[in-house]
């Protein structure tokens, strides 16, 4: 990758957790940590923007005069402006262990707002 | 923290644009040119020459042709011609299952005797599927839109003046005369480039995002596109047959109805039986919402209308209204050229973005004069995935004119010239990037492609010349807008060409002159950051001095 051979003392610009093992060199450790980061952003913020449609198409309906079919369509159309910055975070914040944090807590809460609403209505 | 924020997001914007950046330029090159889809088709089938016909005479030649050809099919579909296709597209499944597709002359009512092509369907296929199996081509341009949002999104944080940059451009200054035209092609048409990529997402989100029909519908998802969409909803057919009632009556119904907006896909449900309905779509050049769930439902036997439905409620005009703004039906002549622009504009930005990071990293290694291998292959790649393609897409072309008329399975011939133009080129690439140098495959890549493009309209003259002059002088400049605009876009790359005349890298360091002007204009650069300018600023200046 491009640090590995972007010797020098000027930092690279990247997530700021990774600690270089050497000067310039790009360590496993460091590796490791981005391709966390790109599977919580990929899978984790999925989730997250599945489950606030899950939530959106479930409460909408019951909000607004509206058919589940065009809440169902509303919730997908608005589903991507959740994944976005969810993929932010997630390269954004200082660890990828905060980047995992950061997208299941939320999704947690929203499944268990669509469950408990699932089960007491 | 603020700086520490927008370093991440240049370090998004930088690394997601490299790895999709090149399957990007494809999907935005094709879908460019998919806005002329029609016309591209008019061209690779010169023989279908447009006529002016009524909707309902066309409709009844239509139906003749499928009552005599394919009375037993499960659904017939009629696509009535309009100014953009001249002619009648019938698509029809027959009882193995399967799609069969017939195209009509709308004068003679009988199947046009073209030459078999694909023409622009497909390269807008090409855009969305990638030529892989369903549904992974469909899933892959998804994930790519995606990436697309989140670089254009990181890009737009990134970019700290947006506005004052917007008017700076130094040209012939290398390095930053790329970036600055990268800044402001992006800036420009910004709200194209969130537009298009907001609503590729929309129009597969029933496929890439279905958690919440999962949830509302259960298992039953042809429930929910039923409730869209009622007129595509069919009963399984009957045993007893009934004479279908003629559709032309119908159309006269539908433009009391719809208040004179066109007609434009007709679909017929068991045709022949006592239970077959038929549905009248708008056609989608009269109004910018997709709307696929507007239609009239007639009883088929008895010709009665039994349902009407339109998409009214905000959230189905929210997405049908994107993604009927992505598609751009509605867009008259100028406005089509319009859109043609600013997808050539979104490809442009996209390929200023993939020769910085290349730029960027290059300086570095000015002073060895030897690329590492990762930076050669990412140069082959530049160069196969920009060049290459414009190669591949003008042999689309060349071979259209040049394979015989009669050669079976024609239109797959095309296409596999397009893919073996392009692995040529990738092939050509590998090896001069790898055992000569970038520029020399740049050079020769596009010398070759300034050359087919501008001989595509000699071609033209040469091959179908008659129908060429046959369509001016009948007053359509379809054709003729399509050779001109090779020629121009063979221009364009004969000066990108020229611009790589010359070996080494000398000539672009050679344009660096670090005066006291660009240096104060060179230190406003805030795209990457005071630290990287700094590094890059050395570096420009070893390069200069080399260079002397």
């Amino acid at each position: 990758m491009d640090a590995a051979m972007a010797p020098g003392p000027v930092p690279e610009k990247r997530p700021r957790a990774p600690k270089k093992s050497g000067a310039g060199e790009v360590s496993m450790r460091w590796r490791l940590a981005v391709a966390s980061r790109v599977l919580a952003a990929v899978i984790g913020g999925y989730l997250l923007a599945s489950l606030a449609s899950v939530c959106l198409a479930y409460f909408l309906p019951l909000l607004f005069q509206s058919s589940r079919a065009e809440a169902a369509v509303l919730s997908m159309t608005l589903s991507f402006l959740f994944y976005l910055p969810a993929v932010l975070w997630c390269f954004a914040c200082r660890t990828a262990l905060r980047a995992w944090l950061g997208l299941l807590v939320p999704s947690a809460v929203l499944g268990a707002v669509y469950g408990c609403a699932r089960w007491l209505v | 923290m603020k700086e520490g924020f927008r370093q991440a997001m240049a370090w998004l914007h930088t690394w997601a644009g490299l790895v999709f950046g090149w399957l990007l330029f494809a999907i935005f090159l094709t879908g460019t040119l998919s806005y002329f889809k029609e016309e591209i088709t008019q061209w690779t089938q010169p023989e279908i020459v447009p006529h002016e016909v009524s909707d309902a005479v066309a409709a009844e030649r239509g139906q003749q042709w499928l009552q005599a050809n394919a009375p037993d099919a499960k659904r017939w579909f009629i696509r009535l011609p309009d100014e953009r296709n001249p002619d009648i597209a019938l698509t029809y499944s027959p009882a193995n299952g399967g799609f069969e597709r017939k195209s009509l002359d709308s004068v003679s009512g009988q199947p046009v005797q073209g030459r078999e092509s694909m023409g622009g369907e497909f390269f807008y296929r090409f855009h969305f599927q990638l030529q892989m199996p369903h549904p992974w081509g469909r899933w892959l341009a998804s994930v790519a839109a995606m990436v697309m949002f989140v670089a254009l999104i990181s890009g737009i944080i990134t970019h700290k003046k947006i506005f004052k940059e917007f008017f700076t451009f130094r040209p012939r200054k290398g390095q930053r005369t790329w970036l600055d035209g990268h800044n402001a092609v992006a800036v420009l048409i910004l709200p194209f480039h969130l537009m298009i990529t907001y609503s590729s997402l929309v129009i597969f989100m029933t496929m890439v995002m279905p958690a919440s029909i999962l949830t509302t519908y259960g298992s039953n998802t042809s429930a929910f596109f039923d409730d869209l969409f009622p007129a595509f909803k069919s009963a399984p057919p009957v045993s007893e047959t009934a004479p279908l009632a003629s559709i032309v009556p119908m159309l006269e119904v539908a433009a009391q109805k719809w208040d004179g907006a066109r007609v434009g896909l007709i679909t017929v449900n068991n045709p022949g039986k006592a239970n077959a309905t038929v549905a009248l779509g708008s056609n989608g050049a009269d109004h910018i919402p997709h709307e696929p769930g507007t239609s009239l439902v007639f009883n088929g036997v008895t010709g009665e209308l039994t349902q009407q439905s339109s998409m009214t409620a905000a959230s189905l005009l929210l997405a049908g209204g994107m993604y009927g703004l992505h598609m751009g039906h509605f867009a008259g002549t100028l406005l089509r050229w319009l859109y043609f622009f600013a997808g050539i504009g979104g490809t442009a930005m996209i390929a200023t973005g993939l020769v910085i990071w290349l730029g960027k990293r290059r300086l570095k290694h000015a002073k060895s004069g030897v690329l590492p291998f990762e930076l050669k292959l990412v140069e082959m790649l530049n160069v196969a995935s920009m060049s290459g393609l414009m190669l591949a897409v003008v042999s689309f072309f060349w071979a259209n004119r040049m394979l015989p008329v009669s050669l079976a399975a024609r239109s797959d011939w095309e296409v596999k010239t397009f893919f073996c133009i392009w692995g040529l080129a990738l092939l050509h690439a590998f090896g001069r990037v790898f055992f000569r140098d970038g520029r020399t495959a740049w050079r020769e890549q596009l010398i070759l492609a300034a050359a087919l493009y501008c001989l595509l309209p000699v071609l033209d003259m040469l091959t179908a010349g008659s129908y060429l002059w046959g369509s001016i002088r009948q007053g359509q400049w379809t054709l003729a807008a399509l050779d001109l605009t090779a020629l121009a876009t063979g221009i364009f790359l004969a000066w990108g060409a020229f611009r790589f005349r010359g070996e080494g890298q000398s000539v672009i360091a050679s344009k660096l002159t670090p005066t006291g002007s660009s240096r104060k204009q060179d230190s406003r650069q805030t795209l990457t950051g005071g630290s990287e300018l700094a590094r890059e600023g050395v570096s420009e200046g070893t390069t200069v001095q080399e260079a002397r």
